[in-house]
């Protein structure tokens, strides 16, 4: 038996939705390529069905380039690319040989695992919604496969009719196994360790670097999607002014970029700092960044589980960011710091030789004209507030990139102030660092808590001061205030066409609350939710065997109930003048007069009579159409039908 | 290939196994008399090779799906394998409540093959995708609601005489092919069957006898010579006369053929073998029906006729075929 065209058409749109899982992340040329096969197959079926499969002599060099074309493009063969682009492209070859109703089945097979692996590369709501929207297709061409007589319709016409009926039906088969689904997802145990390892880094997502460059970030401020979230435990966030979220530290400066060196854990709990404020406690949810560091407020008082605090009083987690992880932290706000090591003021005083020699002669000027760093800090402000503009689109700058930015271009945005601004205190033998994270943060009052998006990236600097320890100054807001009162969008909308109007923004927010909740509840739920879910049931330290009971329990219930569905047995429906009758059964049996099983309209009219003697008239009438219907002709008039429903419906009982 | 033959194999045997097993299953090997309606005692399920394949590939998924801590996929691969297994339910619910009503046949000759029908009440359910095998022939149908659906499976046949329904085996693998329920049906119904004329041999002997018909006409029986109209028969043949007076349409046997008398006799077919005779006789009857000549049939237990006619054709080649 072979595939019919409406089969192969349902086949066809399988495979293109499972192709297009995909295509989010795999090269462009993987994808044309492969749609253009699987059009030509199609359309070759189509026009020519006497040709039958494809021949092996176009099969077998289609089959010799995919792995050419993976080695081509990533290298080599193994790991999670690569991987998916050889399933998918063994799924569209599937397609090239498919004939008969056991191929077709083979590639829904297939096409669910391809659907699967497209969540390895993003667990997002919106693409686990498309792959649950993904299996209608699935659900529908195996449906479409059983046989069936209907076949007078065109292929086309027979496709369409196949998706406008197959959708309710499948739909309802997803959401009726929906329960059953949820109880496995909830009680199936989790893997203490992989069997086998992690997948390899995702080196497609930004965010922040180890090392900064003027121009550097303006490729992460492009990105608006979520860096964190966070809730905290106080009812209000701080003000934006205190949203300076620490990552790295960066002392080292060759002249062109700013490198962060790692630095030792801090193991010791002695603080080398006195906190000033009242520790601000919140939970912090990253999004990956296949990077080691966190991000805090400030100075953190202790490091989260997995993490530890370096000498910086950054956090630095044990292994690279892969998932969603969530962590808390206590900050304090203002604080002291005890003394500066030696080594420590020589790396934040060190600047290249030969770079920058204006700067240079100005930073001694300064230095020679003002008594306190305090005064100097003040002159490089007020240099900044007075002849410098905010841009996310700066001139370009030369060797001598800081002489140029200061004292040309004067242009330019929070990488180019902190840079500048690090580097002319160093100049004026202030030691002082560049602090790279994010500044900012949305406040979802609707959800309570906070998004910083990659947007709201920002460099800042921090200078040494005897008697507060490390105090930060940003350059950037002596610039440009609103960057960091009103946040990056407000300072970069004149730049940043691609932040769409206000009101998509509030969309975009509302939108962030429901993701959030994805992430939340199904995007990390691990090992400890499960427990935490079983705890509320008495059971502590749920283990293998109590998950599978709780698996085969809720199991049980569910289809138990399924089962009892299925056993059911169909009600006649009837013609509308039994359905009119019921309906006037009941409404009489509302009034106190249930008709008995077994009780025939005469008798049962008899009875109405003596229980409502002021309403009989109107009873007997609707009765008596009844019987006209019922028991007078084999085949009820249509127009009395309706007539008797109308009746009913508007009988007056007592 | 291999693979799907040793699976079939496999799959023969553990349904045998079951069937010794189970007792519910053993009873049904027992004729039963109509109509049989299924139920959930007697409809058994079991994966096809394509779930069993589809229930590895869900394995693997779960697989990758625990080792990356994937939830999202973890998910998908819950909810394929619940709508998987849920669709059980669905094949289930086609064969529940379906009931076999009558099962009929027109004789054939033996070696042809019987065209069995199945009458099916689907009750107040549609059906999709049914399939019912006799022996080795399937046939798929589907069922509206309360539509009572004539299902023809062809059964071959080989010796004449009664042949008992081999079970029926009704089965789907709606809705998604990843399970067959299936049951088994033993009506208990006998099927006649023909024996198969011979193909070559001597004419129908005349009787030297010449007397029925003339007799009749005789006696003055002015009808004797008249019978039914068929369709075959010429237009001018047709009595109209006589078609008139009686209100339907009667033709005139022509003279010299009503005259004379067929005589079809068992005993007298010396020398031949018991089934070789049969299948004379059977040859003979044909070819005089082809005629329109009444013939008269004398098998050792009785003597048919002498008559003409599609009643008496059957009645003939019923008792040859009875014969034992």
């Amino acid at each position: 038996m072979r595939l019919d065209a409406r089969q192969f058409n349902l086949l066809a749109i399988a495979i293109l939705v499972a192709l297009a899982a995909h295509a989010p992340h795999l090269p462009l040329w993987i994808i044309a390529a492969m749609a253009f096969v699987l059009g030509a197959r199609w359309l070759q079926r189509a026009r020519r069905a006497d040709l039958g499969a494809v021949p092996i002599w176009v099969r077998l060099p289609l089959t010799l380039a995919l792995p050419a074309a993976v080695v081509a493009q990533y290298g080599n063969l193994f790991g999670r690319e690569p991987g998916s682009v050889l399933a998918v492209g063994m799924l569209v070859l599937k397609f090239t040989e498919s004939e008969k109703p056991r191929d077709a089945r083979a590639a829904v097979t297939f096409a669910c695992f391809v659907l699967m692996a497209a969540l390895l590369f993003d667990q997002s709501l919106v693409m686990s919604g498309f792959v649950a929207l993904a299996l209608l297709p699935q659900i529908i061409l195996l449906r479409a496969l059983e046989p069936r007589d209907d076949l007078a319709l065109k292929p086309a016409a027979a496709t369409l009719a196949d998706l406008r009926r197959g959708v309710p039906q499948a739909a309802f088969a997803v959401l009726g196994a929906a329960p059953l689904a949820l109880v496995a997802f909830l009680f199936l145990p989790r893997l203490g360790e992989p069997l086998w390892g992690a997948p390899s880094p995702d080196q497609g997502r930004t965010g922040i670097s180890d090392t900064m460059t003027p121009g550097g970030l303006a490729e992460l401020i492009a990105d608006d999607s979520p860096a964190f979230r966070v809730t905290f435990d106080a009812p209000a966030p701080p003000p934006p002014t205190q949203r300076y979220w620490r990552g790295l530290v960066m002392y080292h400066f060759d002249g062109t970029e700013w490198t962060h060196m790692p630095s030792p854990p801090v193991r010791d709990a002695s603080p080398r700092f006195e906190a000033l404020s009242a520790p601000l406690s919140y939970e912090i949810v990253l999004e990956p960044t296949q990077q080691r560091w966190l991000f805090a407020l400030d100075l953190p008082l202790a490091a989260p589980n997995g993490a530890y605090r370096n000498a910086e009083f950054t956090l630095v987690n044990e292994k690279p960011v892969m998932d969603v992880t969530p962590y808390r932290v206590s900050s304090a706000l203002r604080y002291r710091h005890d003394t500066l090591a030696r080594h420590e003021r020589q790396l934040a005083l060190s600047l290249p030789a030969g770079y920058n020699p204006r700067l240079r002669a100005l930073a001694a000027e300064w230095r020679s004209r003002y008594g306190e760093d305090r005064e100097i800090v003040q002159a490089a402000l007020a240099l900044y507030n007075a002849r410098f503009s905010y841009t996310l689109n700066p001139p370009p700058l030369g060797r001598d990139s800081m002489d140029d930015f200061m004292f040309e271009t004067r242009s330019g945005y929070c990488e180019h102030f902190s840079s500048s601004f690090t580097f002319l205190m160093r100049a004026a033998g202030i030691p002082a660092r560049v602090v790279v994270g994010y500044q900012g943060g949305y406040w979802n009052a609707l959800g309570g808590y906070m998004v910083v998006r990659q947007s709201d990236a920002h460099a800042w600097s921090e200078i040494w001061q005897d008697g507060q320890g490390w105090v930060r100054v940003d350059p950037t807001a002596a610039v440009s205030p609103e960057r960091v009162n009103l946040g990056s969008r407000a300072a970069n909308a004149a730049d940043a066409p691609w932040h769409g109007p206000e009101w998509l923004l509030a969309l975009r927010n509302q939108w962030d609350i429901v993701n959030q909740l994805w992430n939340k509840v199904v995007v990390q739920f691990n090992a400890l939710h499960q427990q935490n879910l079983l705890a509320q049931f008495g059971v502590d330290h749920a283990q293998w065997r109590s998950l599978a009971i709780a698996l085969g329990a809720g199991s049980i219930v569910l289809v138990t109930l399924a089962m009892l569905w299925a056993l059911r047995r169909d009600r006649d429906p009837g013609d509308a003048v039994d359905r009119a009758y019921r309906r006037l059964n009941r409404r009489l049996a509302r009034a106190g007069a249930p008709r008995d099983e077994a009780e025939g309209p005469e008798a049962y009219l008899q009875r109405l009579r003596q229980r409502f003697p002021q309403a009989a008239r109107e009873i007997e009438a609707v009765f008596a159409r009844y019987v006209a219907l019922r028991y007078a002709s084999a085949q009820p008039d249509p127009a009395a039908a309706r007539a008797f429903a109308v009746a009913v419906a508007t009988l007056r009982v007592g | 290939m291999a693979l799907a033959a040793a699976w079939r194999a496999r799959r023969l045997r553990l349904v045998a196994f079951a069937e010794r097993r189970l007792p519910a299953l053993t009873h049904l090997r027992r004729p039963e008399a109509l109509p049989i309606r299924l139920h959930q005692r007697r409809i058994y399920v079991l994966p096809t090779l394509f779930g069993g394949v589809f229930g590895a590939m869900l394995s693997v998924m779960a697989l990758g799906a625990l080792n990356y801590g994937n939830n999202p996929a973890l998910l998908l691969t819950c909810l394929l394998g619940s709508i998987a297994f849920l669709s059980v339910l669905g094949g289930y619910r086609a064969l529940d409540g379906l009931t076999l009503r009558g099962v009929h046949a027109a004789p054939v000759f033996a070696g042809d093959a019987l065209q069995v029908e199945l009458h099916f009440d689907p009750g107040n359910r549609a059906r999709e995708a049914l399939r019912a095998q006799l022996e080795d022939a399937t046939v798929a149908f589907a069922t509206a609601r309360a539509t009572p659906t004539r299902v023809v499976v062809g059964l071959p046949t080989q010796r004449r005489g009664l042949v008992a329904l081999p079970r029926v085996r009704l089965w789907t693998s709606w809705p998604y092919g990843l399970f067959r329920p299936w049951s088994w049906l033993n009506p208990q119904v006998r099927l006649l069957v023909y024996p198969r004329p011979e193909t070559f041999g001597p004419p129908p002997p005349e009787s030297a006898r010449d007397a029925g018909p003339r007799h009749l006409r005789e006696s003055g029986d002015e009808y004797g010579s008249l019978r039914e109209y068929r369709e075959t028969d010429a237009r001018r043949m047709i009595a109209w006369k006589a078609s008139a007076r009686l209100d339907r349409l009667v033709v005139r046997e022509p003279e010299q053929i009503a005259g004379r008398e067929l005589v079809f006799d068992f005993a007298a077919l010396e020398g031949l073998d018991h089934e070789a005779r049969i299948a004379r006789l059977a040859r003979w009857v044909l070819a005089a029906e082809e005629q329109h000549r009444p013939y008269t049939l004398a098998t050792p237990n009785e003597r048919l006729g002498p008559d003409v006619g599609t009643a008496h054709r059957h009645r003939c080649l019923e008792a040859l075929a009875l014969l034992p």
